[in-house]
């Protein structure tokens, strides 16, 4: 059969798994007087719709910022003015300004998660698919059943579709940087970084990689020839574009500060609730929040993250190939997530979406980690109630990727990129390396899946609330910690080879 | 698909399991009053004596399937109590909490492991010409994926909710056993269907000649024909005897009790019209339309009075006894007398010449569609009955093939009216969609060698069902039409969906006509 038919079938497979997962409730359904997520987008598109545009990010007796203000950039903003406006059409009474507030239907929900699914296809679809057809190795039936699982992730589908949120979009974006900077034409790359930049401050995770990737590659091309073009184009075109998505608020610095300001709150404190990073799972022994001073904890944290996050940069630095740049973008968001200030659990999806990439390269590492940052979340999904799709999408998930992309077979130390390593350690005694891996991910599966099902059954004790919480956010923190350093270590060691790469 | 086995069927666990989650995607997706109907059947069969069970009428939705039903329900029933007591009390009409959805869908997903074994029967069936190095383009994948992703089974029984995949189950595990040639066993697998659907009754007339021609008659004389000889009375003997347990289990207690009569009309109620509210794509719909447009002509010639019309009621949505106004009205003898004349040229055929269980297999499709085609009060949801079993043929023969492609297309199209709600909207299209494009594709491919599949005039029928989708799903409910003529839609869907169903079953007698003139043909 031709690509494209398997093409368009996974495409409408992911488009109705998507939409299946849409049926479910979103978060803060029926919840006064905060609701949750959707709520806060609802509110957006009514703040933008009616309030003049320099009173979208500042407290006025029309905007409370205290109930969902809005904290993203303007690209977030001009979006949710987007669908108002739709939304105006369809039915006034879902933008009204202060009467709206909770609005609840079935007909909103409709086109709420309408909104959702048009982004996802104009934009990240289509950039998943370009870069599954386009940048990845082996057979087309391989690049296709790379695109099936990529579209499958069920991390992303259950926070857009299920909890709600617009990750697509920045996703979207920054993938679409991606494939630009993977089919060489960068500044092009850059521009849709940008775009993504100013939809989600949080792209910041990626920043570092596409940075390093762009200057290194200048750098190569020589800084006083067509390297110093490059670097002029790709500044000029980044310049361009933030000031392009900042031009209604560069008009008074004021505005301009207190944007900045909306988007980066260093006052919030080291992390909220359970996340899977090292500060909260630290915190059952040592308690950060109470011994350190706001200050220090920014400062701290601020230098752990430089600190993870340099080795791979500078790697990427001075070989600037596409092979690495992935590397160095999953090791950067991971680092970002593990080590950085206020970090929210769905932020582990920016670190997924790198693993997405590295799918056909590592199958069995990343569906391990992907499985894992989807598990991650599962108090969330368990507050929202999407028990039932989050079981599912995962359960799917993982007996597609593994039979499709065939993980288990391919697990040998070449498989791993681990075989310059081996040569170090040869005086230990030779394990199967295959085999041992193979039982650790068993044992992990079961285990994520033994906690699921405790979280879903159990009451915890009365002294311990949190306990199954903590438990899962420790448990992913290990994964992502060991996924971590796992990607480090292949990112150093050396380029894939390329005998491998015939067995496909 | 990448992995590197050849020859094992390790995709199949797959395809099922991949499917089956998909299934659970929809529990909280749009259900139809079906899923009233099934819940209060559970009420019924848990907390009242057999005896009342064909007599309660709390509900509108009395129980009108046979006894194995009733009993199928019985044993669910006694799982459903576990999820919640409520929903077996008779009196709580409407009652749907969210562990009644759960228990209620799950239901349905897990006694489809009867359709998933019986899809794995039939593939074992499957001719294989030569043996494709590769998985993706063996016919036994094929029939695999036409079966279980049969976009038609998904959205009635997922969506729309009923128990069909359960008891296609049963139609295609007793079609496969008829194609390893294991007549008892298919006759005990239908009868028990019978027992559990009495719709099933439409393609009994094949069952029944096949079984006495092949079965009961050992052998035949060299040119094919019966030979009267061999008639042996020992295999009708036991044949009669598994048919007829079945039926003494099933309605024998009914029958000891004395309530046959009423069990009877329950399960055939006349009082129904020669339409359902949305008419079924066969050729009553063309009828009706032919009806209508008439009067529409006499009124404009002034031949006819608008007064003394019958008030138009067909497509009101009430299922009601309806009259058309030029054309004569067609009672339900008429019905019968020519669903009876349009599967008798089948079933004389086999008779003649049986040419095995694919052309029992060709007969049942026959009797499927000769029943759809002409019934009385026929279902849009009956279609799968022939669609699902052509799925077999389909992957054999280049022409059934093309037969297939048609009547599977118009036929899952001519189900869109089914779920009518917004929120399934995408649902409905991708899953269609998806189904499409691959039977589509695949079956070009797999008989690639023996060139096109469909006439050129195919083709543009088939492209003309977007137009129709495009306009029944999005132009209409946008124009000003929408408020004066509501059942449009519906009515432009069943008539240009009844073209291709009736053009489907003439190609598929002509095609089995045609191999009776060379009974050799393997």
């Amino acid at each position: 059969m031709q690509t494209w038919n398997l093409v368009s079938i996974s495409v409408l497979l992911g488009v109705v798994v998507r939409w299946g997962v849409s049926l479910n409730p979103y978060s803060g359904a029926g919840k006064p007087p905060m609701f949750g997520d959707y709520e806060a987008q609802r509110h957006w598109q009514e703040v933008t719709y009616n309030l003049p545009l320099q009173e979208w990010y500042f407290n006025t007796t029309d905007n409370n910022l205290n109930y969902w203000g809005l904290d993203y950039p303007p690209l977030t903003a001009y979006h949710s003015w987007i669908c108002a406006y739709i939304a105006k059409i369809l039915n006034p009474e879902w933008v009204e300004l202060h009467k709206s507030r909770g609005y609840e239907s079935s007909a909103h929900k409709l086109f709420m998660r309408a909104t959702v699914l048009v982004a996802d296809l104009l934009i990240y679809i289509p950039a998943v698919v370009l870069y599954c057809l386009y940048l990845t190795e082996g057979s087309s039936k391989r690049k296709v059943s790379t695109l099936f699982c990529f579209l499958l992730y069920p991390g992303l589908i259950l926070i857009d579709y299920g909890h709600f949120q617009y990750n697509g979009v920045s996703l979207g974006f920054a993938l679409w940087g991606v494939v630009a900077l993977g089919l060489g034409w960068d500044t092009l790359g850059s521009l849709a970084f940008c775009l993504a930049l100013n939809y989600k401050q949080m792209e910041l995770y990626h920043a570092l990689p596409f940075f390093c990737y762009l200057l290194g590659k200048c750098i190569k091309l020589g800084l006083t020839g067509r390297g110093l073009f490059l670097l002029v184009r790709i500044a000029v075109t980044v310049l361009m574009t933030f000031a392009l998505c900042w031009l209604p608020f560069l008009s008074d610095p004021n505005q301009t500060l207190q944007v900045v300001r909306r988007i980066f709150p260093v006052a919030r404190g080291l992390f909220e609730d359970k996340v899977a990073n090292i500060w909260c799972s630290l915190n059952i022994l040592i308690r950060f929040r109470s011994i350190l001073s706001s200050d220090s904890q920014l400062y701290l944290s601020f230098g752990c993250t430089l600190l993870a996050v340099l080795p791979s940069s500078i790697k990427l630095l001075t070989k600037p190939n596409f092979w690495q740049f992935k590397l160095a973008l999953a090791n950067s968001s991971l680092a970002f997530f593990l080590f950085s200030y206020q970090v929210h659990e769905k932020s582990i999806l920016l670190a997924a979406l790198p693993a997405c990439l590295l799918l056909s390269d590592l199958p069995l590492m990343v569906i391990w980690f992907l499985l894992a940052s989807t598990f991650s979340m599962l108090p969330l999904f368990l507050k929202d109630g999407l028990l039932v799709p989050y079981a599912v999408t995962s359960l799917a998930f993982l007996f597609f990727s593994i039979y499709l992309m065939s993980a288990l077979v391919h697990c040998s130390e070449e498989d791993l990129r681990l075989s310059a390593y081996h040569k170090l350690f040869s005086c230990l005694p030779k394990l199967d390396l295959a085999y041992i891996l193979r039982w650790k991910f068993y044992i992990s599966v079961a285990a994520m899946a033994g906690l699921s099902i405790m979280s879903v059954v159990l009451a915890p004790p009365p002294h311990l609330p949190d306990l199954f919480t903590v438990l899962v956010s420790t448990a992913a923190f290990l994964h992502f910690l060991g996924t971590f350093i796992y990607f480090n270590i292949v990112q150093f060691s050396g380029p894939p080879s390329k005998s491998h790469k015939k067995n496909h | 698909m990448a992995a590197p086995v050849a020859d094992s069927q390790n995709w199949f666990p797959v395809l099922a399991l991949g499917v089956s989650l998909l299934k659970c995607l929809f529990i909280n997706a749009y259900r139809s009053t079906d899923f009233e109907v099934h819940r209060n059947w559970l009420a019924i069969t848990h907390s009242l004596p057999v005896s009342r069970w064909y007599y309660e009428n709390t509900s509108e939705w009395t129980l009108d399937y046979p006894p194995l039903f009733a009993w199928f329900e019985f044993g669910l029933s006694h799982v459903a109590q576990h999820f919640d007591r409520s929903m077996l009390v008779v009196e709580n009409l409407n009652y749907a909490s969210p562990s009644t959805v759960l228990f209620q869908r799950l239901s349905v997903i897990f006694t489809d492991v009867v359709f998933i074994y019986a899809t794995r029967e039939c593939c074992r069936c499957v001719q294989e010409q030569k043996r494709s190095r590769d998985n993706l383009h063996r016919p036994s994948f094929i029939l695999a994926v036409l079966l279980l992703w049969n976009f038609g089974l998904l959205i009635v029984d997922h969506i729309h909710f009923q128990y069909n995949g359960f008891l296609f189950g049963f139609l295609l595990l007793s079609v496969a056993k008829h194609l390893q040639s294991q007549h008892l066993k298919g006759a005990l697998l239908f009868s028990i269907l019978l027992n559990l659907k009495h719709i099933y009754l439409y393609v009994a007339p094949a069952y029944g000649i096949y079984l006495l021609r092949s079965h009961c008659f050992a052998q035949n004389n060299k040119d094919g024909s019966v030979r009267w000889r061999s008639f042996s009375p020992l295999r009708l003997l036991a044949l009669g005897s598994i048919v007829a347990s079945v039926f003494a289990l099933s309605f024998g207690p009914f029958i000891a009790m004395g309530q046959l009569p009423q069990v009877l009309s329950r399960l055939f109620p006349f009082k129904r019209g020669l339409c359902h509210a949305y008419w079924a794509p066969n050729i009553w719909a063309l009828y009706n339309l032919l009806d209508k447009g008439l009067v529409m002509l006499g009124v404009r010639l002034r031949l006819l009075e608008e007064a003394g019309l019958h008030r138009a009621t067909m497509t009101g949505g009430l299922v009601q006894e309806m009259q058309h106004s030029v054309l004569p009205s067609i009672s339900p003898t008429v019905t019968l007398v020519c669903t009876l004349l349009s599967i008798l040229p089948a079933m004389t055929s086999i008779w003649r010449c049986p040419r095995g269980a694919r052309g029992f297999l060709r007969c049942l499709l026959l009797c499927a569609l000769g029943s759809f085609v002409f019934g009385w009060h026929v279902h849009e949801k009956a279609i799968l009955i022939a669609i699902l079993p052509l799925s077999i043929l389909a992957v054999e023969s280049r022409e059934d093939a093309g037969i297939f492609l048609v009547l599977a297309t118009t036929g899952h199209y001519s189900l869109f009216p089914l779920l009518f709600t917004c929120a399934e909207l995408p649902i409905k299209v991708t899953l269609m969609l998806i189904f499409t494009i691959y039977s589509f594709t695949a079956l070009r491919k797999l008989h690639s060698a023996q060139g096109p599949l469909l006439h050129p005039l195919e083709v543009v029928y088939l492209l003309g069902l977007v137009a129709v989708a495009i306009a029944c799903e999005v132009v209409f409910p946008l124009s000003p039409w929408q408020q004066q003529l509501p059942f449009l839609p519906l009515l432009a869907t069943s008539v240009y969906c009844s073209v291709g169903v009736c053009y489907s079953f003439l190609r598929l007698y002509v095609s089995l006509l045609r191999q009776r003139e060379k009974p050799k043909q393997p």
